[in-house]
């Protein structure tokens, strides 16, 4: 039992980490640039932080092609690793990053006239989208929590950014409880599982559980503790009481990002601690008997299943579309948890594929109510009639993310289903497909009631009803967000193909 | 063209539609002869596609094979063979005469026309595709056109009928969607061993795996993929969402929904329950006769009992879709080759009186049969119209549903004897609630209120002849429809019956 068995950082590693330098470094630069030019239309931090996503995501799209990354790039021994599963989120988060930050230019919310701290904003995306990378790539138990803590504490920040809202500073308080009990407790059973195996590392953490005779109750304890903490920062019941005040009170940018930044994030660390720990992997007669001495599949399946139905539930009966999004976003971490079941490879890529598709869909569902916000002032579904007329393209792009978050072809999001069912149905756990596929079905009556507001419900006499223009930026980031959308859901084998080596590639340290 | 003329008839639509996009909103005359000319071509492909179509073969044809995405052996795999034939030449049919019926739209013009040129590419699809991944798509690809369509252009109600009929369709086929992924998993490639939604291959029950053999596993994927179809066809209890959709929708999509929608579900259980599964064809048979004199009786019932013309001819179809089912049950090839060719008849008279209660309601605003009377003198070309459109509703001797409801009583009668006989009832009530909705609407004391209502114009005539001239022909000489049909569905009773 060594305790600091840590290597030293070695500074040749880090060349496997230039996406991460670049955003810490744009963080610093930003931060400055904005205290110079305070007072001013914050054009410095925000081109700063564009060029820092930029930078960083042709770095991490050129890593794609590091022959070690089937192996995994080490980075300060065994703490950090650049593999496939780290290289396919560093893409994502790097792109919801600069999708968000390009909205946000244009969302009266952050930029509004009365703002101050305008510039930190941008500041903050570029640390959170480094946290979150860490997130996947953490392979020790220490790592995971500094990074779980790191987008943590950026999130307490942006959720409070309001700071004259009273809703903004509510949401950033609440944040701070809830994830400062949710940490505890993941602390907890991380020290105990210290205290059983020894090690630090996933893959010794995963010889000592496979060596030695392990307490299946010890076990289930410990386990049950850390999925706390990370159903809390994927919002899975019973952890998800924050969730839907904290996407309401924040701005609507900041919930765009918190609603796939750090659930992705979160499912990117659920992949790698678990898989690396308890999944049948080569040495499967012996863990098999890790996985079914607590009852995984069932565990998670109860999960699964009380979180899509509570969510669409609780979305039937929301007039704030908003809030709605947030508990729709609830309900699709209970469709992703389908893919963990068995901890295969078959659902594990189906899991990173929906994240891939689910973060377009989201951020564009998201980014459309920010656009409204600016002109209507509201996020209330009454406020939304006749919007389909008023500004026919982007209704018309906000319906094809609804239905694709509904998941009727020919949209992404009903590819994305397809491929959970799949790894469900294969495994004959014939209940939780069938209860999913009913809650597809509650799905399309809430997601839709927004399109009936917007197309046809006839506006009340003397409502504005005249033509609504947005942003150019605007509708660019949506028709980025919405071709794909669709696109993926006519061809889409070269991107599953990416989740799939992404998984492939992911290093257990068996 | 020729190669690849059901890809051509599938997608010319969504060629179309893309084109409307581009056009000002303002040029609405522009956007509706886009329109037509867009629905234009997959007729005049139809009409190759009858000349040229070999009828002595069952095997598939016209067919286009490609990959599609290689991992999970999707393919783009489509054909046409004597089942789906009738119901392309109808979707082509009926779509392009539905652009003309259309042409008073005067809301929201460009989309309405995109959407239902997206709706004519969904429901080609349907019925050429040959994988069942690419099948499930098409299927679902019509459902959010027909949701705008109602919900847009629809009447007082069009909001609740639209989610209503979305909601429907689509718990319908979420079960579809399961049941085809277990078909997915558990049939293999003959050739490569792999999984395949290649719809030939699931038919050979050589590729079916063990799990696939047993029987209650069968059953449950019968039931859900029935059910899928059912709420399609619909079939009592599951039809509840037909009438109000009729009743909301504009009346072109009412002439879609009624002429080709329905029949997608009764295609959908020949296509893929029946050969998948025929040993539960044979197993639910009886089961699916009575259902079948339920929706014929029932629909009959409720349909006397309308006072909306529109509801009434929307129950009219749940009772001749009845008719269908009952055909389809008895396994014998009279009884199916009905079936099939009444699912055409179907398509062309409903469309007929969906477009002839368009007409009135164009100039009334009214749709009450007991607020009309005496119409036959004021409109005495109209009244014609609709009356040959009703007679033959009823099953008029001379008109081609007659035909084919005489056929699935000639097949049913052996099989099951007592259903075929309480069914024929439905023949009865069918003629009173026709005839009377025909005595209060156009006979009578005149009323007062309709002295200014103008004749059927040109345009309306032009839409409803065509129709009529298939309606009668077909009811002389039956034959160019069932020598389409005739040698894949007698296959098809050899492979299901055995």
């Amino acid at each position: 039992m060594e305790l600091l068995n840590v290597n030293i950082p070695n500074w040749s590693d880090m060349g496997n980490w230039i996406p991460e330098a670049v955003l810490c470094v744009g963080f610093l630069v930003a931060l400055i640039g904005d205290m110079v030019t305070r007072g001013k239309k914050p054009v410095v931090p925000f081109v700063i932080s564009v060029f820092a996503l930029v930078t960083a995501g042709s770095y991490a799209v050129a890593g794609l092609n590091n022959p070690g990354l089937a192996a995994g790039l080490p980075i300060m021994g065994d703490l950090v690793v650049v593999d496939g599963l780290a290289a396919f989120f560093r893409i994502l988060f790097i792109f919801a990053g600069l999708a968000t930050v390009l909205f946000a230019w244009t969302s009266e919310e952050i930029m509004g006239r009365k703002r101050e701290n305008k510039g930190e904003f941008y500041a903050l995306i570029l640390m959170m989208t480094a946290a979150m990378m860490v997130m996947a790539e953490a392979r020790d138990i220490l790592m995971l929590f500094l990074s779980m803590e790191a987008v943590g504490l950026v999130s307490y920040v942006m959720a409070g950014y309001m700071r004259t809202s009273l809703r903004s500073t509510e949401a950033s308080l609440k944040y701070v409880l809830f994830g400062a009990v949710s940490s505890a407790i993941m602390l907890y059973g991380l020290s105990l599982l210290y205290g059983m195996t020894g090690a630090m590392d996933f893959a010794g953490i995963r010889a000592a559980l496979v060596s030695g005779p392990v307490n299946g109750f010890a076990l289930l304890v410990v386990v049950v503790m850390i999925i706390a903490g990370m159903s809390y920062k994927i919002a899975a019941v019973p952890f998800h009481y924050w969730c839907p005040d904290i996407y309401e009170g924040a701005p609507t940018p900041v919930s765009a990002i918190f609603s796939v930044g750090p659930k992705a994030a979160g499912f990117a660390l659920m992949i790698r601690f678990f898989y690396t720990t308890l999944a049948a992997g080569p040495d499967a007669a012996a863990s098999v008997g890790i996985i079914h001495i607590i009852n995984w599949p069932l565990l998670i399946a109860v999960i699964s299943a009380v979180t899509m139905t509570y969510g669409n539930l609780v979305a039937l009966r929301q007039s704030n579309v908003k809030r709605m999004l947030a508990y729709s976003s609830i309900a699709h971490v209970g469709y992703l948890l389908m893919g963990f079941l068995l901890l295969t490879p078959a659902g594990l890529q189906a899991i990173l594929f929906y994240l891939l598709v689910y973060t377009l869909m989201n951020l564009g569902a998201f980014f459309f109510v920010v656009a409204i916000n600016n002109h209507l002032k509201s996020e209330e579904l009454d406020d939304y009639v006749g919007l389909g007329f008023r500004t026919p393209w982007a209704a018309s792009m906000m319906v094809v993310f609804l239905a694709s978050l509904t998941g009727i072809p020919p949209f992404a999001g009903f590819i994305g289903k397809f491929y959970l069912f799949t790894a469900v149905l294969d495994k004959e756990w014939f209940w939780l497909a069938i209860l999913a596929a009913l809650n597809s079905v509650v799905g399309l009556y809430y997601y839709f009631k927004v399109v009936k507001a917007m197309f046809f419900t006839t506006p009340l006499e003397g409502a504005d009803t005249s033509p609504l223009k947005l942003h150019w930026l605007q509708y660019t980031v949506l028709a980025v967000l919405a071709i794909p959308t669709l696109v993926l859901g006519l061809y889409w084998g070269q991107f599953k193909d990416l989740a799939d080596q992404a998984i492939a590639a992911m290093t257990v340290g068996f | 063209m020729g190669e690849h003329i059901l890809s051509w008839m599938t997608f010319f639509p969504v060629i179309g539609a893309a084109v409307i996009a581009f056009i000002p909103s303002e040029r609405k005359e522009v956007i509706k002869t886009v329109a037509a000319a867009a629905a234009a071509v997959p007729l005049i492909l139809a009409v190759q596609l009858f000349i040229s179509f070999d009828r002595g073969s069952s095997a598939f044809q016209y067919v286009e094979h490609y990959t599609w995405i290689k991992a999970f052996n999707i393919e783009y795999f489509i054909g046409v063979d004597g089942l789906s034939v009738p119901m392309v030449l109808l979707t082509a049919f009926l779509s392009f005469l539905c652009i003309i019926a259309s042409w008073k739209i005067d809301k929201a013009v460009k989309g309405y026309f995109a959407l239902f040129l997206i709706l004519e590419a969904g429901m080609m699809g349907v019925f050429v595709s040959l994988d069942f991944f690419l099948f499930y798509v098409f299927w679902e690809v019509m459902l959010l056109p027909m949701y705008f369509l109602i919900g847009i252009w629809g009447g007082p109600r069009r909001e609740y009928a639209a989610i209503k009929f979305f909601l429907y369709t689509l718990a319908g086929s979420v079960l579809m969607l399961l049941a085809m992924i277990a078909f997915y998993l558990n049939v293999s490639d003959p050739v490569t061993g792999g999984h395949t939604f290649n719809m030939v291959h699931m038919f050979d029950q050589a590729n079916h795996s063990d799990w696939l053999q047993l029987t209650n596993i069968r059953h449950i994927l019968w039931i859900g993929l029935f059910i899928g179809f059912a709420i399609k066809v619909p079939i009592f209890p599951f039809h509840t969402w037909l009438p109000d959709a009729h009743v909301e929708a504009p009346t072109a999509v009412s002439v879609i929904l009624a002429g080709v929608l329905l029949k997608m579900g009764t295609y959908g259980i020949l296509r893929i329950s029946y050969p998948m599964l025929p040993d539960q064809a044979i197993w639910f048979s009886f089961t699916l006769a009575v259902l079948g004199c339920i929706n014929i009786l029932y629909g009959a019932y409720c349909a006397m009992a309308q006072t909306d013309m529109k509801k009434l001819v929307a129950y009219s179809s749940v009772s001749h879709m009845g008719y269908v089912l009952l055909g389809m049950s008895a396994m014998t090839s009279a009884g199916i080759n009905g079936a099939v060719f009444q699912m055409f008849n179907h398509g062309t008279i409903t469309a007929m009186m969906f477009l002839c209660v368009g007409v009135v309601y164009d100039r009334a605003h009214t749709r009450e049969i007991n607020g009309f009377g005496g119409l036959g003198l004021q409109m005495p070309l109209y009244f014609s119209v609709f009356s040959f459109a009703l007679f033959a509703a009823l099953g008029l001797p001379g008109l081609s549903g007659f035909v084919s409801e005489a056929m699935i009583f000639m097949g049913v009668f052996p099989v099951y004897r007592t259903v075929a006989i309480i069914s024929a009832l439905g023949i009865v009530i069918g003629a009173a609630y026709v005839l009377w909705m025909l005595q209060r609407v156009f006979l009578g004391p005149k009323n007062e209120k309709w002295d200014n209502l103008p004749d059927i114009n040109t345009r309306e005539m032009f839409t409803l002849v065509p129709i009529g001239i298939v309606v009668l022909l077909l009811g002389i000489y039956p034959m160019p429809v069932l020598d389409l049909m005739k040698v894949t569905l007698n296959n098809l009773i050899k492979v299901v019956a055995g």
